[in-house]
This record gives C-alpha cells, sequence and structure tokens, in this order.
C-alpha cells in the first residue's frame, strides 16, 4: 500500500499547536496568526498524533474506540495530507 | 458552559461567535517612527496605559468567551516591562501568543524570559532588505540590530516569521527582500502591501506605488515560490487600491476579532477609533463579554443592516461584507457606503484617481521623499491635532 509508513510515529508539527476549544466544541489546530478548526474525525485523528504511537498504533486504537474496522487507508489518506499541510511531522 | 448562557435578544443569542482573535495594542510608545504606521495619528492623546492587573483581567475575561489566538502588539510591545507576565498569563490561559515587534529591545534575557512565559511566535517587521532603506523608512539606525533579533529568534526554537511592509519606496525591492528572509531561514514572510489608515493615510499619495511595480513585485514573488516550494511561505497581502473588489475586512465587524488600545478602549477593527457616531466602550469600565456581545460599537457593523447600495441588493455581500468600513469613511466621508476600491461603487473615481496620481508620480520621479513623508513621533501627532497652529509642537 502506499501513504505513510505504518511504523513511523506522526506528531504535531514544530510550532503549531492541537487542542481543545469548548467554545467551538472542536479540535483546533493554532500556528502563527492563523487556526484551523478541525472535524470530529480529523480531530480524533490528530489528538493521537504525539511522537509516541506510531501510526499502525493509532490505527488500531480509534478502531477500538469507535468499533469499527478497516479504517487504516482513511487514516492514512488523512495523515499524508495533513504532512503536505505541514500540521504533522514524521519521527522514526 | 450553562453559566454563561447568553440572553435571550442578546447578541450571543443571535448566533454571534465569540471573539476568536484578540489584539492588545498595549502601548503606543515605540522606538521606529515608520511612515506607513497604521496607528492613529493622535495617539499622543491616549490616556494612560492600562496597568498589569487590567492586562490580565482582560485576558481572563477575553479567554472565558473563547478568544484563543492573541496578539501582543503596540506601539513596540517590548517597551512594556510586564510583558512577560502578561505572556505569561496568556499561555497559562491556553492562548496562542503571537508577539509582533520591531525587535527593538529584544535582548537574550528578554527572549529566554518570553519563550519561558510561552510566547508561540516571534512576528520581526523589517523595512527593507537594506540598511540606507530600512533605517530611512523607520527614521532609525535599526538594520543591523534586527538582523541581530532575527539570529535570537531562529536560535531560540521559534518560527522565524518576517513582515515587510511594501509601498513605492521598497517594493522594487522584493527580489533582495525574499533573497534576505532566504538567508535568515524564514519560514513565513510577510510581503503586506501598505494598508492606508493612520499614519500610512497621511503619508498615502507618496507611498502608493505604481502599477507597474506591483506587477513586477507579484511577479518575483511568483519565481520565488516555484523555486523555495513549501520551506518558505510567502503571504503577499494585496495592495486593496488595485483591485475592483473590496477585502472581507474582520470577516465582517464584531465577527470575530476584539482589538484593545494601551488605554483600554475596544475597537472592532485596528482603525475603527476614526469611525464617526460609534460610542467605544473600555475595559476600566465594562466586562468583555459586554462590550463584545451588547456594547453598540460592536453591534453597529453586525448583520447587513447598515448597509446601502450598491452593497444591499450585491451578490457579493456575504463575501465581502461591504470591504472595509474605514476606507468608506476615510475616502467617501460616510461609513455605510461601499467600500470605494469596489468599482461597483459609485465612488470607485476616488481609489483610482489616487493610482493615477502615484502612477504620474512615479513616473516624474516625484518630489524628494525626504519632503514629502510625515514620521510617527509624539511632537508630529501633538502637531497634526486641530486647531494645532502650524509649526507647534514639531521640529
Amino acid at each position: 500500500m502506499s501513504g505513510v509508513d505504518g511504523r513511523l510515529k506522526p506528531a504535531i508539527a514544530h510550532g503549531m499547536r492541537l487542542q481543545w476549544e469548548e467554545a467551538q466544541a472542536a479540535h483546533v489546530l493554532l500556528y502563527p496568526e492563523g487556526m484551523v478548526k478541525l472535524n470530529g474525525t480529523a480531530g480524533a485523528i490528530l489528538s493521537r498524533c504525539d511522537g509516541v504511537r506510531c501510526l499502525d498504533e493509532i490505527v488500531a486504537e480509534l478502531e477500538r474506540t469507535y468499533g469499527a474496522s478497516g479504517l487504516a487507508a482513511d487514516v492514512n489518506a488523512f495523515v499524508t495530507y495533513a504532512l503536505e499541510k505541514q500540521w504533522l511531522e514524521l519521527r522514526p | 458552559m450553562n453559566a454563561s448562557a447568553p440572553s435571550a435578544g442578546s447578541a450571543a443569542a443571535r448566533g454571534v461567535g465569540p471573539p476568536l482573535w484578540l489584539l492588545l495594542e498595549l502601548t503606543y510608545r515605540c522606538p521606529l517612527h515608520c511612515v506607513f504606521c497604521y496607528n492613529p495619528t493622535d495617539f499622543a492623546t491616549t490616556a494612560a496605559e492600562l496597568p498589569t492587573a487590567e492586562w490580565l483581567r482582560v485576558l481572563r475575561e477575553a479567554r472565558a468567551l473563547g478568544a484563543v489566538q492573541l496578539g501582543l502588539s503596540g506601539g513596540e510591545p517590548l517597551a512594556r516591562e510586564d510583558l512577560e507576565e502578561i505572556a505569561a498569563e496568556a499561555h497559562r490561559l491556553g492562548f496562542y501568543i503571537n508577539l509582533i515587534t520591531s525587535g527593538v529591545g529584544l535582548s537574550e534575557a528578554r527572549i529566554t524570559a518570553l519563550k519561558s512565559a510561552g510566547v508561540d511566535h516571534i512576528q520581526l517587521s523589517f523595512q527593507d532588505s537594506t540598511r540606507e532603506m530600512n533605517d530611512f523608512l523607520s527614521s532609525t539606525r535599526t538594520f543591523d540590530l534586527k538582523a541581530k533579533v532575527a539570529e535570537l529568534i531562529r536560535a531560540h526554537g521559534y518560527p522565524m516569521v518576517l513582515n515587510v511592509v511594501l509601498h513605492r519606496y521598497n517594493i522594487d525591492h522584493v527580489a533582495e527582500i525574499l533573497a534576505m528572509a532566504e538567508r535568515m531561514g524564514a519560514q513565513y514572510v510577510e510581503l503586506a502591501n501598505t494598508q492606508y489608515y493612520g499614519w500610512a493615510w497621511l503619508n498615502r499619495d507618496a507611498l502608493l506605488p505604481s502599477r507597474a511595480q506591483l506587477r513586477r513585485a507579484e511577479e518575483v514573488t511568483r519565481a520565488f515560490r516555484e523555486r523555495v516550494g513549501e520551506r518558505m511561505k510567502i503571504y503577499f497581502v494585496v495592495p486593496d487600491y488595485f483591485e475592483t473588489r473590496p477585502k472581507p475586512c474582520m470577516s465582517g465587524l464584531g465577527s470575530v476579532f476584539l482589538a484593545l488600545t494601551p488605554d483600554g478602549t475596544a475597537l472592532p477593527c485596528h482603525a475603527a477609533r476614526m469611525l464617526p457616531g460609534l460610542s467605544l466602550p473600555n475595559v476600566r469600565a465594562m466586562s468583555v463579554r459586554e462590550i463584545w456581545y451588547d456594547s453598540q460599537a460592536f453591534n453597529r457593523f453586525r448583520g447587513q443592516g447598515w448597509m446601502k447600495e450598491p452593497c444591499v441588493s450585491c451578490p457579493e455581500r456575504d463575501k465581502d461584507f461591504g470591504g472595509c468600513r474605514c476606507q468608506a469613511y476615510l475616502l467617501t466621508g460616510d461609513a455605510d457606503n461601499a467600500d470605494p476600491v469596489c468599482d461597483l461603487s459609485p465612488h470607485h473615481h476616488l481609489v483610482t484617481a489616487a493610482v493615477a496620481r502615484a502612477e504620474a508620480a512615479v513616473h516624474s520621479g516625484g518630489p524628494a521623499r525626504e519632503h514629502v513623508l510625515r514620521f510617527r513621533d509624539h511632537r508630529t501627532s501633538i502637531a497634526l491635532l486641530p486647531g494645532v497652529p502650524p509649526g507647534h509642537g514639531s521640529g
């Protein structure tokens, strides 16, 4: 499968901050003079990208949490997108 | 969140969101004297700056409403000795903190303290890529100091964000400015064409570039972007005088943005103090909640009830909100008019005439810049007040 190697550990990129905002009932990504309000799915994925868990572990955890299976392709696609946007960086 | 449930009929109940963006202009004191500063020309008459405790209360109240992006600006915010204390409280509350600075006063000791206080990012302004022009435009000798500060910012692990305000005298140096930014390892560069408010408005006819200058700068920027890719993000803020549709200023006044001036006056945009008929609230007398949801000044331009033709029947009114209220007022004398940048505005000729004058001035070489530019300083601010006879205050 193409995309991000599941053994790598995604982390919120340097200079970015992810936090839950009660007033917006959403996770937001904060960066120099900007903010992205994340939808539920994006928030669920990014909030697990702590540079400690590898992508495969994150997928497994999401599948357990949401009682779903076969999420790997969708999560991988979103992580690829987030890497392009420089929201995330990968750690070995 | 029930404790803060809005009362029926209030702005909150009508679906007004939180003031997501809070800008604190902590002081109008500034070691620079930039000709394009958007601060009001009468800044010298501003009342005493808020004390530390008041700023901390403002931060707590705004954060409770949902404010999350915080700008610490001025003037030069480093002129406040309590900047570190203000930043530390903001960080504790969960703000993302943007320090917007000229760099003057940013020593190793202060940047270390600001970093440990939790400042998330520092935006450093440059006036030009050359020492001569940087120092002329700011009426100071600060170029070398700024270059050192840029190094400090990087050494402390901050993303390097440079801001350069563009106008007639430096727009032809965009290639050199971008090369300087690249040498400094900048990740973000704002090439912000001058917006004409405050001192910039006063100096407008000397600062507006020609269309040919602008096109060249855009072409240089495009080619540079192509070469560096994602390594360096360049924001080219368009000069709206050359457009045919207005900018969606502040996403509409009272929508997401709340600014406070050094004396605690609350503004729905940086420049709104000039607008007639706004009774501007002050945080010394009102809570941030009352100011944001209930004050006349913040409700005056919410929604579309204030709009006139051509805006009121325009299909684009939900996109640009009629443009900038301050620009409408400055150019047409009526803040309810369409922003005259829009070519549907019956006043659009005022903008094209200003651009035509700029074209003529650039082509003829124009008068020597020293004779036409007025620098932002205390004495000039006093001298410009209505009723002050020429010769008083200036010099």
